[in-house]
């Protein structure tokens, strides 16, 4: 029922609400970030093994970790979507796909950067990166065909839908690719499995982990009210806003 | 009964019709009018339930459709813009489908309904190489054998002959008589007894009114 | 219940019969392209016995994509689709049959003409028994996952590329599991655990994907 009683304000609501929400995701992502990466590029200790190249894993992992709390917020929120039929929901599916596409990119990258160096190749096909590349497919899939539909309100359903048997693929299509490679692979050591890092190593990577995943609620929140304002530019309540920004531009100047 | 309160239907960010509301009762036919694209066909898509409002709530015999949707479509038939008829299959393994699927209750002589809608000698041949008009035909005959209350039809006389017309608004007449109901649209003026006609006329929403 | 199941099966069966090249081209496909590797890579029997699993399950996949396009497209096109889904029984039900009757059609001649391949490509009888297996267990759950992308992409002008896109990345671990069982067969393993491993999948996507499928085609036909 409560979904008819007021479509127009609730968008309008969460419009405002996350625009206060945003500025904070960005004051703890930044200074998290230089952080981070000042600790660990400069301060922390170099790998035994691998050296200064092993670095990587300060943008790799948390990269790696935010692409997979990307889909499971996309999960969320499609199962909201479709369960109690709220628009919203299947707006943040849309507004969070093309981030977490980008995270899986960024960890696919440095992923197979950080293969130069170990493996003496910038692909092998390892586990976690082969993960990564379908987990990009189901992204890049996911996004296609949200983009098809020229009604965006089915859209976003057809996007939620194929999220949620994503879901139930995912694991099984990691738990596979797993397997497959300690057939095919055997022997290879996986850079990943350290026993446990040393606590001079492990807290930069957390600060990093802090930042990536602040910086994914940032754009979230940032392609949210952008989808926002586009699916409902025809309200009053978006025209007025437009008039109200403009007006004040133009004082400004 | 049918009823339709505050309807809103919204296609592509665009209002079709807002706060549509009607009733239909038992021995009514309801002619729904309005010019091209003013949202006929999206309005019947909502009635038997292929897609849902905006906003309001369609209730059949006070109960919402989409409640229970398999108990709604026992007596419901719609007939749409796309006849539903398969091309490479006679007319006769057409029709006994819909009446093994959708009405097996029904005492069912293909060959009579046959008959009653022209196509006798045409049985079986493919319907691909039928005619549009008798095409059409197929797809109208599943009246014929219906035990639905409630017959939705979408431009049921395209492509049908005079004569034909008047064969299908007698049946509706006796589907009325009978308590059933109906609900169409055409662009031919019927000849249908003022007891059980009623017209609703879709107007194009006031330009300020276009947008969700 | 079961009577509607037959009778949606029947349909299919009897429009299929009557425009037989929509079931045989895909077999056709399936064939050449099985045919095109040896012609690409050399005769080598052992070399062609040791990427056959790869080279068959690829094809299939291929050649099941290419079924997919008359799984919903022309019911969606003449109307029949949107009656079915105003028949007063579950959609669940009879989106079920309609795969099934997909999946005689399409899934089953590719077990049929599996022998003549595992001929081509050297396969000895282990090996072959263990494809014959993979298959048989493995494009059910193809025909099940296609139609989650047919039935999302139904409405869309351009969904041939599309529905390649978002369903070759789910049938990963189908590929997978298969080509590892025929494998096993190869070295003189139990494949066993991987045929369990596939059933089991299949049992998931029988229960499951009827759902999704519903689910989409009410967005897709709307």
């Amino acid at each position: 029922m409560w979904k008819w009683l007021h479509p127009y304000a609730k968008a309008e609501k969460s419009y405002i609400l996350s625009g206060k929400l945003m500025p904070w995701f960005l004051a703890l992502a930044l200074p998290t970030f230089i952080v981070g990466m000042v600790w660990g590029l400069a301060f922390a200790p170099a790998d035994y093994q691998q050296g200064d190249s092993f670095r990587i894993i300060y943008i790799h992992v948390p990269a790696a970790m935010m692409a997979m709390g990307a889909y499971s917020t996309m999960a969320i929120a499609a199962f909201i979507g479709l369960v109690w039929q709220i628009r919203l929901a299947e707006m943040t599916v849309a507004a969070t796909a093309p981030i977490g596409a980008v995270y899986t990119f960024i960890a696919l990258f440095t992923g197979a950067a950080w293969g130069k160096p170990m493996w003496g190749a910038w692909w092998v096909w390892d586990a976690r990166l082969t993960s990564e590349l379908i987990l990009l497919f189901v992204y890049l899939g996911i996004i296609a065909l949200y983009n098809a539909f020229s009604d965006k309100v089915l859209a976003g359903r057809a996007a939620s839908i194929l999220t949620l048997v994503g879901v139930i693929n995912l694991p099984i299509i990691h738990f596979s690719v797993v397997w497959w490679n300690t057939l095919h692979q055997g022997a290879t050591i996986t850079k990943f499995d350290k026993p446990s890092m040393a606590t001079e190593m492990l807290i930069p990577l957390l600060i990093m982990i802090v930042s990536f995943a602040a910086f994914l609620g940032f754009m979230v929140l940032y392609r949210f009210r952008n989808e926002i304002l586009q699916r409902e530019s025809h309200r009053p309540w978006v025209i007025a806003l437009v008039k109200s920004s403009s007006s004040n531009d133009s004082q400004g100047a | 009964m049918l009823q339709c309160k505050n309807l809103t239907c919204v296609r592509e960010e665009r209002i079709l019709f807002n706060n549509l509301s009607f009733t239909l009762s038992a021995g009514e036919i309801l002619h729904v009018e309005g010019p091209n694209g003013v949202g006929k066909t999206s309005l019947f898509r909502l009635l038997v339930g292929l897609s849902s409002p905006y906003a309001g709530e369609i209730n059949w015999q006070q109960q919402s459709i989409m409640s229970d949707r398999e108990s709604y479509y026992k007596t419901m038939l719609y007939i749409g813009h796309k006849s539903g008829i398969k091309p490479e299959l006679t007319a006769l393994e057409n029709l006994q489908f819909y009446h093994d699927l959708y009405n097996p209750k029904v005492e069912f002589d293909a060959w009579e309904v046959l008959m009653l809608v022209g196509l006798v000698g045409y049985e079986n041949v493919p319907t691909a190489q039928l005619s549009a008009g008798q095409q059409r035909r197929v797809a109208l005959a599943r009246m014929w054998f219906s035990d639905c209350k409630l017959w939705i039809l979408d431009e049921p006389f395209t492509a049908i002959d005079k004569k034909g017309v008047k064969v299908i608004e007698d049946l509706l007449i006796q589907h009325a008589k009978k308590g059933g109901m109906v609900v169409l649209t055409t662009h031919q003026d019927l000849s249908i007894p003022t007891e059980f006609y009623k017209k609703l006329i879709l107007h194009k929403p006031t330009t300020g009114e276009q947008y969700v | 219940m079961f009577n509607a199941f037959i009778q949606v099966v029947r349909k299919e069966l009897l429009g299929a019969f009557r425009q037989q090249s929509d079931i045989l081209n895909p077999i056709w496909f399936f064939v050449i392209v099985v045919t095109l590797f040896p012609l690409g890579i050399g005769t080598d029997p052992a070399l062609l016995a040791r990427i056959a699993p790869g080279i068959i399950w690829v094809a299939a996949l291929l050649a099941a994509l290419l079924s997919f396009e008359r799984l919903f497209k022309d019911d969606y096109i003449d109307g029949s689709l949107e009656q079915l889904m105003l028949a007063p029984h579950p959609l669940t039900w009879l989106v079920s049959a309609k795969i099934f009757a997909h999946w005689l059609l399409t899934g089953l001649p590719i077990l049929l003409v599996s022998p003549l391949l595992a001929v081509f490509l050297s396969l000895e009888v282990n090996t072959f028994w263990a494809l014959f297996l993979t298959l048989l267990i493995g494009t059910p759950i193809l025909s099940l996952l296609g139609a989650i992308g047919v039935a999302l992409t139904i409405g869309l002008r351009k969904g041939g590329v599309l529905l390649s896109l978002i369903m070759l990345p789910l049938s990963i671990p189908i590929l997978i599991f298969s080509t590892m069982a025929i494998d096993a067969a190869t070295y003189g393993q139990s494949y066993l655990g991987l045929l369990a491993l596939l059933a089991a999948m299949l049992v998931a996507a029988v229960t499951l994907a009827p759902f999704a499928i519903a689910a989409s085609l009410r967005v897709s036909v709307s």
